[in-house]
């Protein structure tokens, strides 16, 4: 089976209450924190597609599209 | 005329009732002196493919009829005084989620274990007050098997026409009592069924948004709809919520269903009222003993009259001030401290004039011991 | 998002803390329920009171959020008047083990085709942070605050006890295991419960000086270990992982169709 390749990580913003874990489980540190905190890709070039920052999301708030 | 008659219990007569009504499910736990009704439902609820279980305490009872009756069953659970008192938050949380269901308490001498194998009427004020916060209860009750079948057909017509919890409110007396019960034949006796929702699919079905006239039509749940059910302040969708107006208007609606329709619910017998100088007011067992020493009395020339109440909650308050508006004196007989009595007092014009008769030491009242009462009332000494 | 079919996403962001375990075993159920493909109108969520219980006003299934304690009484109900349907209880500690023990061990005893869900944050959160039958020796909590002196049960060994056909336990670190587990107590046919470590920062972990969200997941990654690894026999303190119970036992629903048939009542 081919790798996926990552699309997007779709945020939802309004849902992200900035706990950090995203950013801090993330194999390749593609998630940062912003100004505001709330988690932001900065690196998905990075991005292997994992999926653990979605899995391991309290607030359901990451999605990590691939390419089909 | 029908052909099926019993020489039965009370409390079998109940269980009899209920499969008439359309019973299909029960939970309950071992109790005296209602474990009878447990014992005929084991038996019977299989024979016709319903369910019976046995749970664990009667706080797992009243909550498997919720969840039963959720799924568009009707159900019931039967107690006795402990029991009761454990049901009390369940209860409390069906009048709240509008979940019908039917609960009896053959009542037993109280407080605590009391007198198990003895009889009482002293869960009355519980019926109605026994959970916290506000709210209104149907409370029903019966002196003979043959209307303990009747009223616990009514009690299920109540419970899923106000889609409420209905207590009926027997006595040890009346669940062990044998007597002829005539079993009617299917339709003659009126059956209330569940009124469902006619929105076939889509958000427009609110669970908790009534109708014009007041009722809610349910959704199964395993059906089209999947909404929520809580017992928290709740939207019209089951969802929780703090807002003022939401919040008194549920309230409001939890309490008006019942109030409002006082007239529909209430049932009762009036035996030589007409002229009746001395009211008797009794419900349940007690009014057996009421009944003689109207008949007898009335053989020589006394003018008594008796007023049995079948229905408690929402106490008819109307009708006892227009039924006791005539009387010179009015006897409240029961088997507690005093707790119709209050009720009575509070529907009359002349309260000085109700008096209790009763008994609370677990022996059932006897036609003497209420004339020996009315002798005291009537200034004629012991 | 799939997630995002099964939720009521009207009622996003939750009412759970920053770093709440809670949202992750939410998450995960949900990939879980995903993967089996079921309808969503097969399904009935029950829970009671507490943080973990208000998971059911989240899920776009046919839920019902009773009373503190008594979820798997009611759900006991909805399964035995409609077997078919599928039910998952999520309870937190103190609704499943204190107030909700006795339900608890007697649905296990009866093996009823459900899933219990105890989302393990040893601490009663939604009351702000007083122990709970979880919280262990030596915790401190708001109402133990020399040290607590209650010893904390073992739930796998209670649920064994009590006669749970499925039990198994994982953590909100976790998540494969998490899902797979959900996934296979829900397919089980018979009582299955799923203890799920769920960290709770705000109260165990600020009282317990465990630090933050972050901190507490990596502590279950330290403090834990798949069934008998070679690291449990180096280190018999670290927590147990996996299934430990999966047996076929008379499930109750099913033998009360043959009560229904002793009984002539079969259609």
């Amino acid at each position: 089976m081919a790798k996926p390749k990552l699309k997007e990580h779709r945020i939802e913003r309004d849902w992200c209450k900035g706990c950090g874990v995203c950013v801090h489980f993330c194999p390749k540190k593609v998630l940062e924190m912003d100004e505001s905190e709330k988690a932001v890709a900065v690196r998905p070039e990075d991005c292997i597609a994992c999926k653990l920052c979605e899995y391991r999301c309290p607030d359901l708030a990451i999605e990590v599209i691939t390419e089909s | 005329m029908s052909e099926n008659i019993k020489f039965i219990q009370g409390n079998e007569a109940c269980v009899e009732a209920a499969l008439y009504g359309g019973l299909d499910f029960y939970a309950g736990y071992p109790i005296t002196p209602s474990t009878e009704i447990a014992e005929h439902m084991a038996v019977r609820l299989p024979q016709i493919g319903g369910k019976f279980i046995q749970m664990e305490d009667e706080i797992a009872s009243i909550a498997a009829i919720i969840g039963a009756s959720l799924t568009g069953h009707k159900v019931m659970t039967a107690t006795s005084g402990p029991g009761f008192s454990l049901m009390q938050e369940g209860l409390g949380y069906a009048v709240m989620a509008e979940i019908p269901c039917v609960i009896v308490n053959v009542q037993r001498g109280g407080p605590s274990t009391g007198l198990p194998t003895n009889v009482g009427q002293g869960d009355v004020m519980q019926a109605q007050w026994g959970s916290h916060g506000d709210y209104s209860i149907v409370a029903i009750t019966a002196s003979n098997n043959q209307d303990v079948f009747n009223m616990t057909v009514h009690a299920f017509n109540i419970a899923e026409t106000y889609r409420t919890p209905v207590i009926l409110l027997f006595d040890e007396v009346i669940g062990h009592m044998r007597e002829r019960v005539d079993i009617p034949e299917k339709g003659e006796i009126n059956l209330v069924e569940r009124l469902k929702t006619q929105i076939k699919t889509g958000v427009d079905f609110h669970p908790y948004l009534p109708r014009e006239d007041g009722r809610l039509p349910m959704s199964d749940f395993g059906g089209v709809h999947r909404y929520n059910v809580t017992g928290l302040a709740h939207d019209m969708w089951g969802f929780p919520t703090n807002d003022p107006q939401i919040v008194h208007g549920l309230l409001r609606h939890l309490v008006d269903k019942i109030n409002n329709n006082v007239q529909e619910i209430t049932r009762y017998k009036e035996y030589c009222m007409d002229d009746a100088e001395l009211v008797l007011v009794s419900y349940g067992s007690t009014a057996r003993s009421a009944l003689h020493v109207v008949n007898n009395r009335r053989k020589r020339g006394e003018r008594l009259g008796l007023l049995e109440l079948q229905t408690l909650w929402p106490f008819p308050y109307s009708l006892v001030k227009e039924k006791c508006a005539k009387a010179s004196y009015i006897g409240v007989v029961e088997l507690n401290m005093g707790q119709v009595v209050q009720l009575v007092r509070n529907a009359v014009d002349k309260p000085e004039r109700v008096f209790l008769i009763n008994r609370i030491d677990g022996v059932f009242i006897s036609p003497t011991d209420i004339r020996n009462t009315l002798r005291v009332i009537q200034g004629k000494g012991m | 998002m799939a997630v995002r079919d099964y939720i009521r996403d009207r009622f996003f962001p939750h009412m759970w803390c920053p770093g709440c375990g809670h949202g992750i075993v939410l998450n995960n159920m949900l990939r879980a329920i995903e993967t089996l493909e079921l309808s969503k109108n097969d399904i009935v969520m029950v829970s009671g009171i507490g943080c973990s219980s208000r998971i059911s006003g989240y899920v776009d299934f046919h839920t019902l959020h009773t009373i503190h304690g008594r979820a798997l009484a009611f759900a006991t109900g909805v399964k035995m008047s409609r077997p078919e349907l599928t039910l998952i209880v999520p309870m937190g500690d103190g609704d499943a083990l204190a107030i909700g023990g006795n339900h608890f061990i007697h649905a296990a005893r009866r093996n009823i085709d459900m899933t219990a869900i105890i989302m393990n944050n040893r601490i009663y959160g939604m009351t702000g942070g007083q122990y709970s039958p979880l919280s262990g020796y030596g915790a401190r909590a708001s109402t133990a605050p020399y040290m607590n002196i209650d010893q904390d049960f073992d739930v796998v060994q209670l649920s064994k006890a009590a006669g749970a056909t499925f039990v198994a336990r994982s953590t909100t670190y976790h998540v494969q295991q998490m899902t797979d587990i959900i996934r296979q107590a829900i397919s089980h046919k018979g009582f299955s419960v799923v203890e799920i470590l769920s960290q709770c920062p705000t109260y165990f972990g600020r009282q317990n000086k465990l630090g933050t969200a972050v901190d507490m997941m990596t502590r279950y990654k330290d403090t834990t270990t798949p069934i008998g690894s070679k690291a449990k026999k180096q280190n018999p303190d670290l927590i147990e992982r996996g299934i430990f119970v999966q047996k076929e036992m008379p499930e109750y629903c099913t033998e009360y169709e043959k009560v229904i048939e002793r009984a002539g009542g079969g259609a």
